[in-house]
């Protein structure tokens, strides 16, 4: 019936693939009324607390109670996307967001992409969850129409009722809703979306959805789940990337009371994907017999590659070939010739470490399986993924996989890899019994899918009135394409996307390279990714120059950014994801960058030029960056006294466009300051013969209260469309500090993190 | 064994050498307090045994024999107590792992000393991660209930004369 084609979908779907850029195969979203599909029945059905609700569009229904259930299709992990965009359907919808229920999408790919990452829930689906609540709202007046006999166009609904005000009647949600299900979807180009002065919800700080439970401990993340009759599982995994179980001898872990089964898991396989590590996994009826047996297993490894890979050598490795003529991945004018003949020369190599996500939960999946069916319950960022992952691993088709999303504790990437669900399922199919695979917080350090550790090295040419005529920088760092194939040794250009190759400085004669780097331990996203080094450099060497030429470092920035424009980084022979958007609907807008820096300025007292208050012990430094299309800009205070350094403030500016939650926006900036500083200050992983030596929070350090500064977010440019929020905050965290301890006492910090060349206070 | 927790004694049937932890998570299925380190460095598992914070994850169901043990269920019947509704209202949590802990930790710190400075407050805390960066937050909130501490107690006073 075509009538029952759902003209919203199909301009979401097409607008999806265009932000997405991704082949159009299975990215249907909802393309018929979601109300003859039974597979919207499912949803609605396992998750809406009442099965009657009826429902109006893949992310609406609503009860006879008057409850309003709005799916959230995204993965919960702090960023608040619970709250932010049922509160945009509320708003379109008309709803009372008191009378609303969150019901957590499954994996389903009628929602278009689910993948919780690269910052982008909000800015992909904003447009989509007013449609859909306009188009709930539409129904709703369109069944009070019917009911009273009068024109659609004098039915208006308005917190949480349709009214006739001719009539003066009115008629609840509640009481609309069984009839509203049954109205003609409405095509989008009827919809009228709400103007901003009459939003209810969009752009006020709604209080957090899930934090009523929270408080009283019943939220339930991946590692709470609990089924009748569940085996708990603890794998001890390969150290070292590419290595097999040998032989084990398991006889002392079988003597432990509640140990039902010992397994094996095959592993080994490059590239890692998302595969399970090779291991052995203990499973007992509870959680402390597992880990007790596990560690009372010998198991021997077979030898791989990797076994030679250590990171500190490595780290200098990758400084020494960043020095070296690279790959050439940008190029303006003649970069060369500008350095051979500069009045004045500047050059300088800075390194970050491995880093590890440290979700404060660490990774746990549960599944069933039976015949053809396999259900899991997991603290995972990609539902739809998760389904293909266990679908191959148990040869069975993604339909067959059914993926409940829990709250999850933390993310920052590493649950975006689907391993540890992978894990339950094989075993809950070995054991025909419900698994629970528990991670520990060692197995989470040592067996992550590690930020890259990376190199970078800048060179300057500059004439005789300090301008900056030519710049140079080249990079090296083991690429995540190499979690995907074998033999990948150059970033990719996603990852050169990421503040390398878009850099903002209007400079005549500019060159990026790459140099390569060897994939020795499992690679992954985390928060901000690549952005986090690009940022470390650019931002550290900008600030060098400023002191070298005796200027304050925000004057001297803003000159190297040059004019108010919109940068075109395909220029220069490259080609800029922009985070999935078009330069069009985001460019990267000089402007609005340099309103950043100014009010990051202002927060700074940067009176100091290149001449560093050495007396005083305290210094400034700033640092802006833009990523996942917002502009951030980070102002932190030190003080260095005999060696040691304080964090004394933090201020950090951003401009996110439209804050669709004012107060999410700020405690995701707080919660960036806090993860920059952490990886500033004490965050790195240390691989020794290919194996982790890291193993809990005692030799991989988080910033703990008493470090925390005091700190204060600032937003602007609020009327732009609505960008990034998770993760640009962290880039330009660690330079404001490096910057800052220059300012303070003349040092000059290249190498992170700060804890190896001072001390904390 | 027996354990007297918030008020009830439960029966469990594990290992002496089991921590509390695993007794409630595993067997009495309460999931509030939470596991991030299993050795004490997190404070994802901070409960209360007799009125003082401790690590579930190092102590022994042996050990809180006899004891009087709170966990984060028990902290108020409806989640009122002035630590949650100050929560509450500075919107703490972010992906809210951490915050049972947090909230155990404050709410025996609270209880001890109803006027912590700053200082105290900052020791208090300082065995509980939040790797979302909630702590500016979660001492705003603390220090907010304080003030409501001592605003009730002194209404109390003033109610008393
Ligand atoms: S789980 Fe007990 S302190 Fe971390
Ligand atoms: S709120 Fe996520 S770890 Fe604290």
């Amino acid at each position: 019936m075509t009538d029952n084609t759902n003209a919203i979908s199909l301009v979401d779907r097409r607008r999806f693939l265009k932000l997405a850029g991704v082949s159009s195969s299975g990215l249907i979203l909802g393309a018929t009324l979601p109300n003859f599909q039974p597979a919207w029945a499912d949803i609605a059905g396992t998750a809406a607390k009442d099965k009657s609700a009826a429902p109006l569009n893949l992310f609406v229904s609503i009860a006879k109670d008057n409850t309003v259930s709005i799916v959230c299709h995204r993965s919960e992990m702090g960023q608040g996307i619970r709250t932010g965009l049922p509160q945009v359907v509320a708003d379109e919808l008309e709803a009372d967001w008191d009378l609303v229920e969150v019901v957590q999408g499954l994996g389903d790919k009628r929602y278009g992409n689910q993948n919780t990452d690269g910052s982008r829930s909000i800015r992909n689906f904003y447009t989509t969850m007013r449609t859909m609540g306009a188009s709930a709202r539409t129904m709703l007046e369109q069944a009070a129409a019917q009911l009273w006999s009068v024109p659609a166009s004098e039915c208006q609904a308005r917190k949480h009722r349709v009214h006739h005000s001719a009539s003066s009647r009115s008629a609840s949600f509640g009481e609309l809703a069984e009839l509203a299900a049954t109205q003609k979807v409405p095509a989008e180009d009827t919809l009228v979306l709400k103007t901003p002065a009459n939003f209810n919800y969009i752009g006020k700080p709604v209080a957090t959805y899930d934090t009523p439970a929270i408080v009283q401990g019943k939220g339930v993340f991946g590692q709470d789940v609990i089924l009748e009759d569940m085996l708990i599982a603890s794998i001890e995994r390969a150290p070292v990337l590419g290595s097999k179980v040998a032989s084990v001898d398991d006889s002392a872990a079988r003597k432990i009371s509640g140990v039902v089964a010992i397994e094996n898991m095959d592993g080994g396989i490059e590239p890692p994907l998302f595969h399970p590590l090779a291991g052995v996994a203990v499973l007992a009826t509870n959680t402390w017999a597992a880990m007790k047996a596990r560690k009372a297993l010998n198991i021997q490894w077979t030898d791989t590659s990797h076994a030679s890979h250590d990171s500190a050598p490595f780290i200098e490795t990758l400084k020494q070939r960043v020095q070296q003529p690279g790959k050439v991945v940008t190029k303006y004018g003649d970069v060369a010739s500008s350095l051979a003949s500069a009045a004045n020369k500047h050059s300088a190599t800075y390194s970050v470490p491995y880093l590890a996500h440290a979700s404060m939960e660490p990774p746990s999946a549960t599944a069933v399986v039976k015949d053809d069916h396999c259900e899991i319950w997991a603290c995972v960022q990609v539902p739809q993924a998760t389904q293909q992952h266990v679908a191959n691993a148990l040869g069975l088709t993604p339909e067959q996989i059914k993926v409940n999303v829990t709250l999850l504790g933390g993310g920052f990437g590493r649950k975006s890899k689907p391993d540890f669900a992978v894990e339950a399922a094989l075993l809950a199919k070995k054991m025909q019994r419900p698994v629970k695979v528990v991670w520990s917080r060692e197995d989470d350090i040592r067996h992550d899918y590690f930020h890259a550790a990376a190199a970078s090295h800048f060179e300057a040419a500059m004439d005789d009135d300090g301008q900056v005529t030519g710049w140079q920088q080249r990079t090296a760092f083991p690429t995540i394409s190499g979690t995907f194939a074998n033999g990948v040794e150059h970033p990719s250009n996603g990852e050169l996307s990421l503040g390398f190759a878009d850099i903002p400085f209007d400079i005549a004669h500019r060159q990026c390279e790459t140099a390569p780097a060897e994939y020795e331990a499992r690679i992954g996203w985390l928060r901000s990714v690549s952005n986090i080094q690009n940022a470390f450099g650019v931002c550290s060497f900008a600030d060098e120059l400023a002191h070298l030429r005796n200027r304050k470092p925000d004057e001297f920035l803003l000159e190297l950014i040059g004019e108010d424009r919109h940068i075109d980084p395909n220029q220069g022979n490259f080609e800029y994801g922009n985070h999935g958007a078009s330069l069009k609907d985001f460019p990267l807008d000089t402007a609005r960058l340099k309103q950043v820096l100014a009010a990051t300025a202002e927060k700074a007292d940067l009176s100091q030029k290149g001449d560093h208050v050495q007396k005083a012990g305290e210094g400034w430094g700033i640092a802006v960056h833009r990523s996942f299309l917002s502009y951030v800009g980070i102002a932190t205070k030190v003080a260095v006294e005999n060696g040691r350094v304080a964090i004394k403030e933090m201020h950090c500016v951003a401009d996110v466009g439209l804050a669709v939650n004012p107060d999410r926006v700020e405690s995701q900036m707080e919660g960036s300051m806090v993860f920059g500083l952490s990886l500033a200050l004490m965050g790195g992983i240390n691989m020794e013969k290919g194996a982790v030596t890291n193993s809990n929070f005692h030799d991989y350090p988080l910033l703990r209260m008493q470090q925390s500064p005091k700190m204060s977010v600032t937003l602007m440019g609020t009327e732009h469309a609505p960008a990034g929020v998770g993760e640009p905050g962290v880039p330009p965290v660690a330079p404001s500090i490096t910057n800052a301890i220059f300012a303070a006492c003349g040092e000059r910090i290249r190498d992170l993190p700060v804890n190896k060349h001072l001390q904390l206070a | 064994m027996e354990l007297t927790i918030n008020g009830k004694v439960h029966q469990v049937d594990v290992d002496d050498d089991t921590p509390l932890l695993w007794a409630l998570r595993d067997e009495l299925k309460m999931t509030g307090t939470k596991f991030g380190c299993g050795a004490g460095l997190c404070g994802a598992c901070t409960i209360h045994i007799n009125g003082n914070p401790a690590r579930a994850c190092l102590t022994p169901i042996a050990a809180a024999k006899g004891a009087k043990i709170t966990t984060i269920e028990g902290l108020s019947d409806t989640g009122d107590h002035p630590l949650q509704q100050a929560w509450v209202k500075h919107n703490v949590p972010q992906c809210g792992y951490c915050q049972s802990g947090q909230l155990m930790s404050a709410a025996a710190l609270l209880a001890n000393n109803p006027t912590p400075s700053e200082k105290e407050i900052d020791s208090a805390m300082s065995g509980n991660l939040c790797r979302c960066g909630t702590y500016p937050r979660i001492k705003a909130a603390i220090q907010d209930a304080v003030q409501y501490y001592n605003a009730s107690e002194q209404q109390e006073k003033q109610g008393g004369e």
